[in-house]
């Protein structure tokens, strides 16, 4: 184990619910004043996990503890000291935006001048000030993200429960987000973040644990995890489809394999890293192929998890094994 | 990657110095009390009276239907004269429209587990049944008020009772006390039902016929035998006796005792099951 505190120490946590074994004896150890990411699929048991450290559920078997609390016999310790952000707790879509903030500042023993004060510093600092009189319910997806986690903030916890702070959020919004998970996690403020976004996790956490029909398995950095899934695929959408043949030669001579896309301009390519994908880019501006454009994307988790697990994270819209149209 | 223009927020962007800033600031303050704490969720239940006043309308509208309708519709085939009635009728109304105001505590708690505010409510460090009592404390404001349009627009009417203002408090003092204890039933039922709609389906079915099967609206001697039967063992029927009664200034005290004794065993019975039933949902 390391030197430093740390903030959770779970073992071998187990929930079930009547249909299933929503969390199946997960492990995570989280350092003091770091981001830890949790990764996974909806379902495989992020949520009830977090519901467990937060004290909102009670373990079926395992233990933890938060901050040097245990969850079941120090419930009030905990709650004391940690904050629940996200789709795990909401603000009240009745009352302004202000309202939220004073009442919550009221109930963590503010009075009420203190707690009205500390609003409107709050709303200030998260840009809502000029919405602060809104209903929340008329909020827009990324004001009501800001304001759910001021809401969080107004009294500076020590662990934050952070369950996809950017789902549905557009890229404007869910920078803003980030940013001020940034200063929280500057202000000394531990973060235990949940997310379906390896990108999220990438950009924040220090530490990520992938998770999957509720068990822990992977862990590591996010250099760790991506370096075992490659860095992800180059995607090229030629001006002239007629080029694809050549570009495809070209690009499986850079980078060892390139299919063609259902789309008749586009190829793609699996790509160690980024250098490599650059390098594979110019070659085929050499050979004479136009390019229309094209991006390197980080491995989705769907690539993530085939490639820890082997089987896809969900079975959503998307077939996972393709039927032909889809690059494999 | 351009951004569209028209999804930007109004206000500034988080600044993160600012942030930053903001939650250096504050040292952490002693926990709040019990009573402060449930005065905060008192309180929350005010502002959203402010804020959806459609609940409130929906439950003085509906008896100001009910006291015009039945006075001068059925008063004079009931008893005789519209005035008459009125004088009988009125107490009962009150018991009514109060109580039809309880199925909206069940509501808002099932709107707050749905919404998921009452998550952060349980995650916070303050005593735990905080949030149902000091809901229901707001709403024990609602039915005063709910009481108030009554009685003012059966003065206007013409109701004129005959132990004046202190009998009239009293009766509304009894009704608020056992809708209060009867709110208990009904939080129970929304932190047991799926949604804030069935909850209010839930119990308008269990309160119309509770409330239609008592003395309210006609004496139960007129009705068959195992109806007046039913009628005289409903605690509702000895609510509105109890009310006409302390109005009448000729109060059967059996009346108001049974209606205190059913209001304690109710929430003793219900309040502690509907706060297990939230700390575990």
């Amino acid at each position: 184990m390391t030197t430093s505190a740390l903030a959770i120490e779970a073992t071998g946590l187990v929930k079930s619910f009547k249909e299933a074994r929503a969390v199946d004896g997960v492990d995570l150890a989280v350092r003091a004043g770091s981001v830890y990411g949790v990764l996974g699929p909806n379902g495989a048991g992020k949520t009830t996990t977090i519901r467990m450290l937060a004290t909102l559920l009670r373990p079926d078997a395992g233990s933890a503890l938060v901050l040097g609390h245990d969850i079941v016999e120090e419930a009030d310790e905990v709650r004391a000291s940690v904050t629940l952000t996200g789709q795990l707790a909401s603000v009240d879509e009745d009352l302004t935006g202000r309202e939220n903030l004073v009442l919550l500042g009221w109930l963590l023993g503010l009075k009420r001048p203190a707690a009205k004060a500390r609003a409107d510093e709050l709303l200030e600092a998260f840009g809502l000030t000029e919405a602060a009189g809104r209903l929340v319910k008329h909020f827009s997806g990324g004001m009501r993200r800001r304001l759910d986690i001021a809401a969080s903030m107004v009294v500076t916890p020590e662990l934050m429960f952070l369950d996809e702070p950017t789902t549905g959020l557009d890229p404007r919004s869910r920078n803003q987000v980030w940013g001020i998970v940034r200063a929280l996690v500057a202000g000394g403020t531990t973060i235990l973040l949940c997310t379906q976004y390896l990108e999220e996790a990438d950009q924040l956490a220090d530490g990520i644990a992938v998770i999957d029909r509720g068990r822990v398995i992977a862990e590591g950095t996010p250099s760790q995890l991506k370096a075992s899934v490659g860095s992800g695929a180059l995607r090229v959408r030629l001006l002239d489809p007629a080029d694809r043949p050549e570009a495809e030669r070209v690009l499986t001579r850079e980078l060892g394999s390139a299919s063609p896309e259902a789309d008749p301009a586009v190829l793609t390519a699996t790509c160690p890293d980024a250098d490599q994908g650059a390098l594979a880019v110019a070659e085929l501006a050499r050979a004479g192929v136009r390019i229309a454009d094209f991006s390197l994307g980080q491995p989705t988790l769907d690539e993530v998890f085939l490639a820890l697990t082997g089987h896809p994270a969900e079975a959503p819209a998307e077939p996972a094994v393709p039927t032909g149209e889809e690059s494999a | 990657m351009s951004i569209n223009p028209a999804q930007a927020d109004i206000g500034t962007a988080a600044d993160e110095a600012a942030v930053r800033k903001a939650i250096s600031s504050t040292a952490r303050p002693p926990r709040a009390g019990a009573l402060s704490a449930a005065l905060a969720f008192g309180w929350r239940g005010m502002l959203k009276v402010k804020h959806v006043p459609e609940q409130l309308l929906d439950v003085t509208i509906t008896p100001v239907m009910f006291v015009l309708m039945f006075t001068y519709i059925f008063g004079g085939a009931i008893a005789g004269s519209t005035r008459e009635y009125l004088q009988y009728i009125l107490p009962g109304i009150l018991v009514m429209s109060v109580l039809f105001t309880t199925v909206y505590s069940g509501v808002s708690i099932n709107t707050d587990l749905t919404k998921g505010v009452a998550d952060r409510f349980r995650s916070l460090p303050i005593w735990r049944p905080a949030p149902l009592l000091g809901a229901l404390l707001g709403d024990a404001a609602r039915y005063l008020a709910n009481g108030a349009v009554i009685l003012i627009l059966g003065y206007a009417l013409g109701f004129r009772p005959g132990a004046g203002l202190p009998g009239v408090v009293a009766a509304l003092g009894l009704v608020v006390l056992f809708a209060f204890a009867l709110s208990w039933v009904f939080t129970t039922v929304g932190l047991r039902l799926r949604s804030p709609s069935a909850v209010m389906n839930a119990g308008f079915m269990a309160i119309f016929p509770l409330t239609f099967l008592s003395n309210v609206f006609v004496g139960p001697e007129t009705l068959p035998g195992p109806l007046e039967a039913f009628v005289n063992i409903n605690p509702i029927s000895t609510l509105a006796s109890a009310s006409r009664g302390l109005m009448e200034g000729h109060v059967d005290s059996g009346d108001v005792v049974i209606v205190l004794a059913v209001a304690a065993a109710v929430t003793l019975v219900f309040a502690p099951l509907t706060s297990r039933l939230y700390r575990r949902s």
